[in-house]
């Protein structure tokens, strides 16, 4: 306290020398009562990640009680790793983009682009495996700096920006690939190095694929670097509020530049694992993903207006999809009611979230 | 006694499309002293705040920081330069910690590789300090400093926002209407601040509407209208409504540079 009264002359107008004999507390953070509502609420925007852990626990039980073990199998759970696991990478750039209050129509478009550069570079072109590979890396970051310049730069939207690059970067796939798949066995004969991330470890009857470990570990890199340093604590409150940011010394375009060029790279990451999930490369695949990696953010809780979730909650999002489709599948229910339900939950988590960012002292 | 001025500006002139938020203005600082800029509602005063801590850039006009000559393109320029800025807007990140905003770019990283290599932050560090700097300034007890700013009151906040500008070691202080949405407790402890960080030796900028505040604590009145300084006024040699007068056109001032 700055208490200076038994020494110096109380200070200000004599209506506030009553001040000083009145309750000190005001100022302190305190605790006041919350009822039971209250306080889930408190408790879930502090964790943002909990719904989304409680809805995935709940629904691998439900799941796990109705089609029994077919589904609650350690080959079923794994399976449902490996079948999330591209959707669940770009969901992982994804994340970046939304947190920063943005979000990105084109990751699906980037990774296919990058997957038939590489494909066309090691397989036709006689490129070495790795060389093809870095070349797509950079070609993703380039991809996603070019999204980044023009939001930054431009001051376009980024819905307007990646609606725009999407189609682009459809194109570019398209004419490059001849719209012609290249073949599996092309592949293994000239770069078994793009299938890398097919490969499986057995354990028992899990069948865990490097792709399922891979989207594991990009999601904990980019948890660490956006909890753990100076940038990631930038991206959120760059996200938060970008005037605020500036103001507080944040070069907000920088962010968000590499935010954008580190969403890119992601992207190509995943095209290198998708070439192992599929097997071939096609560039007509993943046309729908990339709504796919916007559903897994929501469902995980990262909030469309920036700044707030975790992205681990994206790889829940993607995993509760996967469950829902792997255990409707399994109770044979038609196609149709795992969209439909996919749908309940995306508008469910959209309307948590408003209500979370309700919360107030 | 002559003494240098730590802080001028010469000239600002700072256009909006058609409004002209700053015309001609110019801007005394000196050392050690609370400067209060008051003035009229869209006189300019944010604006003049503005150009001098890098948030925006004037169009014509030069600034000077201990007589040489500076020109911020950003606002971390400005902060690096020593002028530390508490907006009217506060420019708090809502959904971060108290902490996170207190070091908001100019975060602490862990000694050794963890910190070169990983860039990995030193949360321990940054709490210990802020919990202190919190404290000294006497502007609150913490419970938790990790706590969503945005879960904190009006009071609070500027208290956060107040502590973060004053934390740093800087040369200036500027402060836009720092008062304006506390109650009376909470205003007298940001006063009671900016005396502490007066005894401390630093010149301080407050801009505020609350004459009594300004009377009490101002060593110095600038009284902006109309775009530029109109006059500066010894606050002991004049009354309230003098100063009211002024800023409002009600009355011309004898002597624009009594106070200089
Ligand atoms: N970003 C802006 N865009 C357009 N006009 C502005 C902007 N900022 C300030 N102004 C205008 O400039 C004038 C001075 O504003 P300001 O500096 O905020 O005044 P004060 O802080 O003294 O109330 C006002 O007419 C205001 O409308
Ligand atoms: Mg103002």
């Amino acid at each position: 306290m700055t208490d200076m009264t038994q020494t110096a002359p109380p200070r200000g107008q004599s209506f506030e020398h009553d001040l000083e004999k009145s309750d000190r507390t005001v100022a302190a953070f305190e605790r006041t009562k919350r009822g039971p509502l209250g306080t889930i609420q408190h408790g879930l925007h502090g964790n943002p990640t909990l719904v989304p852990v409680i809805v995935l626990g709940l629904s691998i039980a439900a799941f796990g009680l109705i089609a029994g073990g077919k589904f609650f199998s350690a080959f079923n759970l794994t399976l449902i790793m490996q079948q999330v696991s591209i959707i669940g990478i770009l969901a992982a750039a994804q994340s970046l983009i939304i947190l920063t209050a943005g979000i990105d129509l084109s990751v699906a478009a980037i990774m296919v682009l990058m997957s038939v550069i590489a494909g066309n570079l090691a397989v036709y072109m006689g490129v070495p495996a790795p060389v093809a590979l870095l070349v797509a890396f950079a070609g993703g970051t380039g991809a996603g700096l070019m999204n980044g310049f023009l939001v930054t730069k431009v001051k376009l939207p980024p819905f307007i920006t990646t609606l725009g690059t999407w189609s682009i970067f459809y194109a570019l796939n398209l004419w490059l690939s001849g719209a012609q798949s290249i073949r599996s066995q092309d592949i293994d004969k000239a770069a078994p190095l793009l299938k890398f991330f097919g490969n499986t470890i057995a354990i028992g009857n899990a069948r865990v694929t490097y792709g399922s470990i891979l989207m594991i570990v990009v999601f904990l890199a980019l948890w660490f670097l956006l909890n753990k340093t100076a940038w990631g604590r930038h991206v959120y409150a760059v996200g938060d509020d970008k005037e605020a940011a500036e103001l507080a010394g944040i070069r907000t375009d920088r962010t968000l530049l590499s935010v954008y060029g580190l969403a890119g790279l992601v992207c190509a990451i995943a095209a290198w694992a998708s070439i192992g999930r599929v097997g071939s490369i096609s560039p007509q695949a993943y046309y729908e993903a990339n709504l796919h990696s916007i559903t897994a953010v929501v469902i995980g809780g990262i909030s469309l207006f920036g700044g707030r979730g975790s992205i681990l909650g994206a790889l829940f999002g993607a995993l509760i999809v996967g469950v829902f489709q792997s255990g409707l599948r399994l109770a044979d229910v038609d196609v149709l009611w795992q969209v439909f339900a996919i749908g309940w939950l995306i508008i469910i988590a959209v309307a948590i979230d408003q209500w979370i960012r309700k919360v107030s002292a | 006694m002559k003494r240098d001025p730590i802080l001028t500006a010469r000239g600002l002139v700072k256009r909006y499309g058609r409004v002209t938020a700053l015309d001609n203005c110019d801007f005394d600082l000196y050392p050690g002293e609370i400067l209060a800029v008051i003035g009229d509602n869209g006189a300019g005063k944010s604006s003049l705040i503005k150009a001098i801590s890098g948030a925006v850039q004037a169009d014509e006009g030069e600034i000077r920081l201990e007589g040489r000559p500076v020109s911020f393109r950003s606002p971390l320029e400005a902060q690096d330069a020593g002028i530390s800025t508490v907006y009217q807007t506060l420019a708090l990140s809502p959904a971060l910690s108290i902490v996170d905003n207190m070091f908001v770019g100019r975060e602490l990283r862990k000694p050794g590789p963890l910190g070169t290599w990983l860039r990995m932050l030193d949360k321990p560090a940054m709490r210990a300090f802020a919990r202190e700097k919190l404290n000294d300034l006497g502007l609150m007890t913490i419970q938790d400093i990790d706590q969503a700013v945005e879960t904190l009151s009006g009071g609070q906040r500027q208290g956060v926002a107040v502590a973060r500008a004053a934390a740093f070691g800087s040369k200036v202080i500027i402060m836009d209407e720092p008062t304006a949405a506390l109650g009376v407790k909470e205003s007298r402890q940001v006063l009671n601040l900016i005396l502490d960080l007066k005894a401390k030796g630093l010149p301080i900028i407050l801009i505020s509407h609350n004459m009594p505040h300004v009377f009490e604590v101002a060593d110095r009145v600038h009284v902006h209208r109309l775009g530029k300084r109109l006059c500066t006024i010894d606050p002991k040699k004049h009354t309230m409504s003098d100063a009211v007068a002024y800023m409002t056109g009600a009355k011309q001032p004898d002597d624009v540079n009594e106070a200089a």
